[in-house]
């Protein structure tokens, strides 16, 4: 067995909160985390837990580290909130162990539901963990990176304003070399749907959004993006614990859907972000459910095949697996659709043990694979036994609709030397769907010519 | 000795069941308010359909992933509590005790089967006990309120059990220590990890609602 003081990582982030850390502030954040920010809801967890071990397994991190007894979800409840809640003594080199176990040992996949017969959310706790972490500036630094540009651009990469509009109309000026006439509508009011992305997709994956415009527009879809903030759904600050930031940024969000008169939110294949509009950033805005709603983009490529809106021209044949990404499967129940979609694209497909809502997660999501490359070593590490899975499949290819995942399991299959490739579901939709001829013929111009 | 027995018997009694039914009520609607003043956002997915559906799928042996993946600690809560239950409510002296106390005549287990059903307790109490020594993950974790918490159950179920092979003064004895004991831990349930056995319906409850009503989505 290992001891988090062990396998301390060095994080700048980190290193730099430490320093400014004083009994007194801890004190304080120990007494908001006791009296204000939390309820009846984790002390009754806190009391009623029997310490029974039984969530252990639902682990990746402990079953991938050859089950140290340290990773298990209810060890790592009894590292940190448990001693918070005990009142014992608290110093600045725990309150470090805290931020690495909760910000970068848990992926707040909640897996371990399925294995609590008391029915306590880990996930919860372990947020809170990070909510005091992040009270007491203790972050790690990457992780908190996006956290600042989430508050200052409610962007989580820095993108500016003119930047994120120069991006689209970049992506329709290439889009339209195959199909003339496409537009990727910005700020069209009472638009039936309002697509937005995150973050990293103008940044420096621009393709996918290359690919969202190719299918609405082959489907005939009358959409929109907004010129202005509120175009990214993505939020790193419900992973850090700044629940002030998320609440903004899901504002944003929201608000731009509203002010554009949209019927509804479509969003790509992101996983945290979903969590965070339909889960967690609509509670802190009041809102039971979206204030708008929401289709993720399992469900809508879901509707449009099955609608008939696009066809499928052909099925791969290459041996195909599914990844259940937590947020859209055991965080919405998306796994019909998620196989509805992946067989109509692929005729050899491949099922993971386990899978469903009880697959193993991708250890990259909950903001881990944010906490960046100062961890990345742990986090492949951390994750054996989704190698494992994936390599048992024989899959050539491992679909993923989740960027947190996507991202995540690249780094998993290139560590252990898997020949596999990792694809969303728009990376086969694109190619493989029907586009009819007057789609992607040039457009008439005056004089009958061609532009 | 005697007059202890009929003190812990009678009025001890009263005062047990009436400590418990305070304190537990207190508690309840304590955490109840708060809940309703701090976890708003939580409460408000209460759902009794996906509550009930929780609590029944995890009340069957071996139906969730963790007691799949735990088949010992399965067998030995299931038998442990069933036990418990099926004794509290029907071994043969407290059938007894329920129809002087309260006028209720009931159905009551042989002696044999009261035997069997506290070897079936006190071997699973064991295979918990044992587990917080010896598997890894337990033992990392334990502390002394979960020691309390096992032997508090451990104490009246062994008296009760031992208390049957004897007789004379020794009987006496461990009966009026079976009564004591089991005084005592319904007392303490409000106050130790023992308060599972009340709060576990309301935690269950809800995040089976959150599985269900939110995440669309089973929890076992």
């Amino acid at each position: 067995m290992s001891t988090i003081r062990e396998r301390r990582i060095t994080d700048q982030g980190l290193e730099i909160g430490l320093a400014a850390l004083t009994q007194d502030r801890i004190r304080e954040a120990v007494q908001a985390i006791r009296n204000s920010e939390t309820g009846a809801k984790m002390k009754v967890y806190h009391e009623t837990c029997m310490r029974c071990g039984m969530c252990a397994p639902a682990c990746h991190f402990y079953v991938s580290n050859d089950n140290d007894p340290s990773y298990a979800p209810v060890a790592k409840v009894h590292q940190t909130m448990t001693r918070i809640l005990n009142g014992e003594d608290i110093g600045p080199q725990d309150v470090y162990d805290f931020a690495q176990i909760a910000y970068t040992e848990c992926n707040l996949c909640r897996r371990c539901a399925f294995y609590c017969p008391v029915g306590i959310d880990i996930g919860y706790i372990m947020s809170t963990v990070r909510r005091f972490c992040y009270k007491l500036g203790m972050v790690p630094q990457y992780l908190n990176d996006t956290g600042n540009s989430h508050a200052s651009t409610m962007n989580q990469m820095w993108v500016k304003e003119d930047e994120w509009t120069d991006s689209l109309l970049w992506q329709e000026e290439e889009a339209r070399d195959e199909f003339p006439h496409i537009r990727i509508p910005l700020d069209k009011e009472g638009a039936d749907i309002f697509y937005s992305v995150i973050g990293p997709e103008p940044k420096f994956q621009t393709q996918l959004i290359y690919q969202a415009a190719c299918i609405m527009h082959v489907a005939g879809l009358d959409w929109t993006m907004p010129s202005f903030p509120g175009w990214d759904n993505s939020d790193m600050s419900m992973y850090i614990g700044d629940f002030e930031t998320m609440g903004r940024v899901k504002k944003a969000h929201f608000d731009a859907a509203q002010k554009l008169k949209c019927k509804r939110i479509v969003m790509g294949e992101c996983g945290h972000a979903f969590r965070s509009v339909h889960d967690v950033g609509n509670r802190w805005l009041g809102a039971k459910d979206s204030p708008v709603p929401i289709v993720h983009s399992i469900k809508f490529f879901a509707d449009l095949i099955r609608e008939g809106k696009i066809k499928i021209a052909y099925k791969i044949d290459d041996p195909v697996t599914i990844h259940d990404p937590c947020n859209v499967i055991r965080g919405r129940g998306l796994m019909d659709e998620l196989r509805y979609v992946t067989h109509a694209l692929c005729s050899n497909v491949i099922e993971m043990t386990p899978n469903r809502e009880y697959n193993y997660c991708c250890c990259a999501g909950g903001g881990v694979i944010n906490c960046g490359p100062p961890y990345k070593n742990s986090r492949v590490q951390g994750n054996r036994v989704k190698a494992e899975q994936i390599k048992r499949t024989g899959a050539t290819i491992v679909i993923s609709p989740c960027h947190n995942c996507h991202s995540g399991l690249e780094d998993i299959v290139h560590g252990a030397k898997i020949d596999a490739k990792i694809s969303f579901l728009g990376d086969l939709i694109y190619p493989q769907m029907e586009k009819p001829a007057h789609f992607t013929e040039p457009a008439p111009c005056n004089g009958g010519g061609h532009v | 000795m005697e007059t202890l027995y009929l003190l812990a018997r009678g009025p001890l009694c009263w005062a047990t069941a009436i400590i418990f039914v305070l304190a537990m009520g207190w508690k309840l609607s304590k955490a109840w308010s708060e809940a309703k003043a701090k976890d708003g956002s939580s409460v408000a997915y209460l759902s009794w359909k996906f509550g009930l559906r929780s609590i029944f799928n995890w009340a069957i042996p071996y139906n969730a992933l963790g007691w799949k993946e735990n088949p010992l600690i399965c067998a030995a809560t299931f038998c442990l509590h069933l036990s418990l239950l099926l004794l509290v409510l029907f071994a043969d002296g407290h059938t007894v005790l329920w129809e002087y106390t309260f006028g209720l005549r009931i159905w009551a287990l042989s002696p044999m089967l009261s035997d069997i059903l506290s070897v079936v307790a006190l071997t699973s109490l064991g295979v918990l006990a044992w587990r917080r020594i010896a598997v890894p993950q337990v033992k990392f974790v334990t502390g002394p309120a979960d020691w309390l918490a096992l032997i508090l159950v451990t104490v009246p179920v062994l008296t009760g059990f031992l208390s049957g092979f004897l007789g004379g003064t020794s009987a006496l004895t461990l009966t009026t220590l079976h009564i004591l004991t089991a005084e005592i831990l319904i007392v303490l349930i409000p106050f130790t990890r023992l308060s599972h056995a009340v709060f576990i319906f309301f935690t269950r409850a809800y995040i089976g609602s959150e599985f269900g009503g939110v995440r669309h989505c089973r929890d076992w």
